[in-house]
């Protein structure tokens, strides 16, 4: 590199010793097609993937192509593949197949339509879930990697009570004394703006100075949530609230999802504070970008590849969550159809009717086996501390 | 030292407040109460309702519940609303029904993963590590309860041993070694089914441990003056690797109770897990408070413990 006589000779000679470049997704696709593992994960998921889809297709309506609620109380406990007795049944209730595929249950009903229908419901549960707590994962994390140095005043916390207990106030029907709070917490905010706030320190009055002293920064406050959040066996908190709540199916994804963004939080958090001092941040900084766009459109993309990981393995453990919280009790309620109410149904059946247990038991398994695989894979492929050294 | 410790203990005591705060609120702003638990029983006339709501100070504002409530948990008084024994005495005596299976499923856990991890760590991508990596992912993805029925009807069926419950019915009756035979078959199946999901987890953790410390320059060097490979593992690479596994001995205490419900109701074992089950069934929330406060001091416990061993073994840690 001594002799440079151009830059046109520097290019030639850099493109004859770098590798060819790929784009990222070309880079992850051909490193994922090296990890077996992780490929079989992806193609177990899509398979799955189109089922539910086709499954919500045939399965849903006023007049489904297969009734996974028709009950035929004379064909009940048939074993898997057996042909309907036609003399018995009436011409709609017969199967649309012409043949129970997976068997019926102890209520006659079919268990490969049951199976289908909740393939959606499992996985609607698994993605909304997932999706809530990836949502205030990246909220969090976000705000306290991104902001976490800036100190909460007294003034914005007491704002804080007032706003909550206004808000308390009119969920309970107190309207009068939600208005009073809201008009009078939004004047007491503005009077402080006009005497106390802003850049002028010296201006302040004494009294009201203490309004203005930092607690703690926000980073500390969010991180002490996440403490406080953690100190909950998981498990034992989503039963509680499930079990203390009305049954629904609504219910148990929101619980769910409330109940496991901290592991995201973290991660994002990690993220954020180490790519906020990256160069390409300070160069987006220095153009007058918006904090909004950076956060958005510069450390994002970058901090996207944990959240990806920890979304897919969330998935996974939400499924099985829901499974065990169906075999207690406290599962989603009779009209959906899922994987883990199936499941739990059948146990009463284990020994004259096995396909009741072991349909939707193994089913389970290959799917949260296809979402721990490739969230695994994934993790191995996006960490470049683990790649193969070649 | 004395400052780090006066430090946690103190943001240790402010997050538990917190804790306590936050699961009193969770119980009571939900919908219903204990005293609607049945509300078809004609034994529940509106004034024994009334009578019951003044007992337990359901009539009474939260703050002032959750005063009384904290109150009587620390001068010990506190009583279940289910059947008026004090809450402590119950726990305790499930405690004890949930320890051995605790024990028990830890120390399988902790001696499987490590040979385990080792192992697959040394012998990397080769068919021994492939085949144990599928397997930790399927014992990770199995549902619980599915996999304690595949297994109960095996033993069950093949081996003819007692499985339900913590001892067989009228084996008091027996001599002493056929009781403690019996508790100990008991014993086998829920414990390992605890301990499964546990070694395919701590087992993958080894590895990636190992893994790490084996590209490490000291490891190169030690094998380029040419130690033997076992030396080279087990003394430069496996003690390093051993250090974050130290801080979990800390990490293990809030396993006691919530782990261990589903396992504990489908072997109808009497511990802390199906305690927990059966008092939210009952909306007994003088218990359900009591066990969620007893696992949130387990855990800052545990935090703590943990931090103050990582700083023992390892000299480069100042705190």
């Amino acid at each position: 590199m001594e002799t440079r006589p151009n830059h046109a000779q520097e290019t030639i000679v850099d493109d004859a010793y770098m590798p060819p470049s790929l784009s990222p997704w070309r880079e992850t696709w051909r490193l994922l097609r090296q990890n077996s593992m992780a490929l079989i994960g992806l193609v177990i998921f899509m398979f799955f993937f189109g089922i539910a889809l086709t499954g919500m297709l045939l399965t849903s309506g006023d007049a489904p192509i297969l009734d996974p609620a028709q009950i035929r109380l004379q064909e009940k406990l048939r074993p898997p593949l057996a042909r309907p007795n036609l003399e018995t049944l009436q011409p709609a209730e017969v199967p649309e197949l012409g043949i129970y595929l997976l068997g019926t249950d102890d209520l006659g009903r079919d268990v490969f339509a049951r199976m289908l229908q909740g393939a959606w419901v499992s996985l609607t549960v698994g993605f909304v879930a997932v999706a809530i707590a990836v949502a205030i994962g990246i909220f969090l994390g976000g705000l306290s990697g991104y902001y976490g140095q800036e100190y909460i005043q007294v003034i914005q916390i007491v704002m804080v009570l007032i706003a909550g207990v206004a808000l308390w106030l009119a969920a309970t029907h107190a309207w009068p004394g939600a208005v009073f709070l809201a008009i009078g917490g939004a004047a007491g905010w503005l009077l402080y703006r006009r005497y106390a706030g802003g850049s002028k320190k010296s201006a302040t009055p004494d009294a009201l100075r203490w309004l203005s002293r930092p607690i703690m920064s926000v980073d500390t406050l969010i991180m002490r949530l996440v403490d406080i959040m953690l100190c909950f066996p998981s498990f034992f908190l989503i039963l509680t609230v499930v079990a203390l709540l009305p049954p629904s199916l609504y219910n148990i994804m929101v619980v769910i999802g409330l109940t496991s963004w901290m592991g995201t939080t973290r991660f994002v958090r990690a993220e954020f504070l180490s790519l906020r001092e990256q160069d390409f941040v300070a160069a987006a900084r220095a153009l007058g970008i918006s904090d909004m766009r950076i956060i958005f459109r510069h450390i994002m993309p970058n901090a996207v590849a944990p959240v990806l990981v920890s979304a897919t393995l969330g998935i996974a453990s939400a499924m099985l969550t829901e499974a065990g919280l169906s075999f207690l009790g406290f599962g989603v309620p009779p009209p959906h159809a899922t994987w883990g109410n199936i499941l739990s149904d059948g146990k009463d059946f284990i020994f004259d009717a096995p396909w009741l247990t072991f349909a939707p038991g193994i089913v389970i398994l290959v799917v949260v086996l296809a979402f721990n695989l490739f969230g695994e894979g994934l993790r191995d492929i996006l960490n470049p501390k683990l790649r193969k050294r070649t | 030292m004395l400052s780090f410790l006066g430090r946690s203990v103190i943001q240790k005591t402010i997050t538990l407040f917190f804790v306590s705060v936050v699961s009193f609120l969770i119980i009571h702003l939900a919908p219903g109460e204990p005293s609607q638990i049945d509300p078809l029983n004609p034994k529940f006339t509106p004034e024994i309702v009334e009578r019951m709501r003044k007992e337990f100070h359901l009539d009474r504002p939260l703050h002032i519940q959750y005063l009384l409530f904290y109150r009587d948990l620390f001068t010990g008084k506190t009583v279940s609303w289910r059947d008026n024994l004090p809450v402590l005495g119950k726990i305790w005596d499930r405690f004890l029904n949930s320890l051995p299976l605790f024990i028990v499923g830890t120390l399988l856990t902790w001696t499987f993963s490590f040979p385990v991890g080792i192992r697959s760590a040394i012998q990397r991508d080769g068919p021994y590590d492939k085949s144990m990596t599928f397997l930790a992912y399927l014992l990770i993805s199995i549902p619980g309860f599915f996999f304690a029925y595949i297994l109960i009807i095996l033993v069950v069926t093949e081996l003819h041993v007692p499985v339900i419950g913590m001892e067989s019915f009228g084996v008091t009756s027996e001599s002493k070694i056929v009781q403690i035979m019996d508790r100990i078959w008991h014993l086998v199946l829920p414990s390992f089914l605890g301990a499964t999901g546990g070694i395919a987890v701590l087992s993958r953790y080894v590895r990636s441990q190992m893994l790490e410390i084996i590209g490490q320059d000291y490891v190169r060097t030690a094998r380029a003056k040419g130690l033997a490979p076992e030396r080279v593992y087990y003394h430069h690479a496996l003690r390093n690797a051993l250090l974050p596994f130290v801080t979990m001995f800390g990490l293990i205490l809030p396993g006691l109770i919530g782990g261990s419900v589903i396992i504990e109701s489908i072997f109808s074992w009497p511990g802390m897990g199906r305690m927990a089950y059966e008092a939210i069934l009952a909306r007994d929330y003088p218990v359900i408070l009591t066990l969620n406060f007893i696992t949130a001091v387990l855990v800052l416990l545990g935090t703590l413990i943990s931090d103050l061993l990582y700083m023992l073994v390892d000299p480069r840690i100042r705190l």
